[in-house]
């Protein structure tokens, strides 16, 4: 799981190889701790994979949030070669999520 | 084959779970798309007897989990997709069906995502959602300034202008929490009267970031193109456009233009000089857009199946949570449109356990 902040964000995101889904959260929001597990799940589930989970608390980075317009936690973004491809917000099922995933990958 | 089902992990749920769990009928608990319920998207919570501090709505409902799994509740993190609650009979039962025995061997048919599991009786506490405005735009605006949780994206507003639709409790404390980040929020309420009660619209009146449009509904959203909100447009439903502190109405004949500064009121408080009516235009300037215009049931499951009154509610039968069909107990807000709290939803919850349990040793 990336921890991202600011400051790393386009070192591990925008510049990473592999396409990476980054959860936008705050500690102060009920949906996101129920999202918070289920992403944890994922990043295990799928390690050695092609893919990348990071986690990015908004409360405390707000460049990166405002500059994908995020103003509804929790919000998801998959980024793949730098670009934001698909965004959504919202406590998601564990499976949808998963199957969104296995379609990115394909 | 289970005892009982739960759907539903609001407080009905957990109660309901808390009970059968103790009486020794290992439910199985459905926490749905949406888990902890609605509590989980409100600040906080300070009407539920025994949190004297008040308590956070996701805080409390992690502790109704936790009480419930203490007691061998299992919970699975799932949602419901389909039930059959026609009421096979099985095998070991058919001979007594033809004996004229049904209703007691039905057995109710509850589909997860393509798993099936089967259950003596179902309680059912699926709870309510926010209903949405239902405006053309809203949709595309949604989490671009349209938000269904103060709570969760408040933050975003920063000294911005907003506008809550309703004129509820939950619209006032929506409000009242929403200045904590922004430097406006307009209160948009269709009539001219509140529902609200009255230590929370007190709150929300002595708030000097709120303001009061009332005898108005929002026709839509703007801002598509912006890709944000940038504001909304208005529409006067009653005698006059009112504006101000949700006092005594001000006269719309006074000669100001729509959306000019707003007169003092009473108190002698002046009211925002924001630029943001477009005079004549009827729009509202605005960054976010907050409904709270009351609730649905979320009862579509079970239509055709169950029971349920002209606006979706699920129908129980006189002083019991039972529904239409036996076996099948309904409890909080799917089934209640009159109280919708967390503390009578608890309460139906434990009597949906106490029916389910005696059904069951019938």
């Amino acid at each position: 799981m990336l921890m991202l902040t600011d400051q790393n964000f386009e070192k591990e995101v925008l510049n990473s190889k592999e396409p990476v889904l980054v959860d936008y959260w705050a500690p102060w929001c009920g949906p996101c701790k129920i999202m918070g597990p289920i992403v944890d799940e994922l990043a295990q589930e799928y390690s050695g994979k092609a893919i990348k989970f990071g986690k990015m608390n908004v409360d405390e980075n707000s460049i990166i949030p405002s500059k994908y317009g995020i103003m509804s936690i929790p919000t998801f973004i998959f980024f793949k070669d730098g670009k934001p491809l698909e965004q959504f917000m919202g406590v998601q099922k564990k499976e949808d999520l998963k199957r969104k995933i296995e379609g990115w990958l394909k | 084959m289970e005892k009982v089902i739960i759907i539903g992990s609001g407080p009905a749920g957990y109660t309901a779970a808390i009970y059968t769990a103790r009486a020794n009928l290992a439910p199985v608990l459905f926490e749905g798309a949406e888990p902890g319920g609605q509590l989980t998207t409100t600040s906080e919570v300070e009407n539920f007897p025994g949190f004297a501090k008040g308590v956070r709505g996701p805080e409390m409902m992690a502790i109704f989990k936790e009480q419930a799994e203490r007691f061998g509740t299992r919970v699975v993190a799932k949602a419901v997709t389909a039930v059959d609650f026609s009421g096979r009979s099985d095998q070991a039962t058919a001979a007594g069906a033809t004996r004229g025995l049904v209703t007691r061997s039905r057995i109710f048919e509850v589909f997860c995502e393509g798993e099936l599991y089967e259950s003596r009786a179902v309680i059912i506490a699926t709870g309510a959602s926010a209903k949405r405005l239902g405006l053309p735009n809203e949709k595309k605006l949604y989490g671009k300034g349209v938000s269904a949780c103060a709570t969760c994206d408040g933050f975003f507003f920063k000294d911005k202008v907003v506008a809550v639709v309703g004129g509820g409790d939950t619209a006032m404390e929506e409000a009242n929490f929403l200045t904590k980040f922004a430097k406006r929020v307009y209160v948009v309420h269709r009539r001219a009267e509140f529902r609200a009660s009255p230590i929370m619209l007190e709150r929300a009146r002595n708030n000097p970031k709120i303001e009061f449009i009332m005898n108005t509904v929002v026709e839509d959203i703007l801002g598509v193109d912006e890709g944000r909100v940038t504001g909304v447009r208005l529409k006067n439903v009653g005698q006059g456009l009112v504006p101000g502190r949700g006092g005594a109405p001000a006269s719309p004949a006074d000669g100001r233009p729509f959306g000019s500064v707003a007169p003092a009121d009473s108190a002698g408080r002046q009211g925002p000089a924001l630029p943001s009516f477009q005079d004549d235009k009827r729009v509202l300037l605005c960054d976010g857009v907050f409904a709270a215009i009351g609730h649905e049931p979320n009862t579509k499951l079970f239509a055709g199946q169950l029971e349920l009154d002209q606006k979706g509610y699920i129908v129980t039968r006189q002083g019991s949570t039972m529904t239409s069909i036996e076996g099948v107990f309904a409890a909080g807000d799917c089934a209640d449109y009159k109280y919708r709290q967390a503390v009578v939803a608890a309460g139906a919850g434990c009597m949906a356990a106490i029916d389910a349990e005696r059904w069951l040793e019938e």
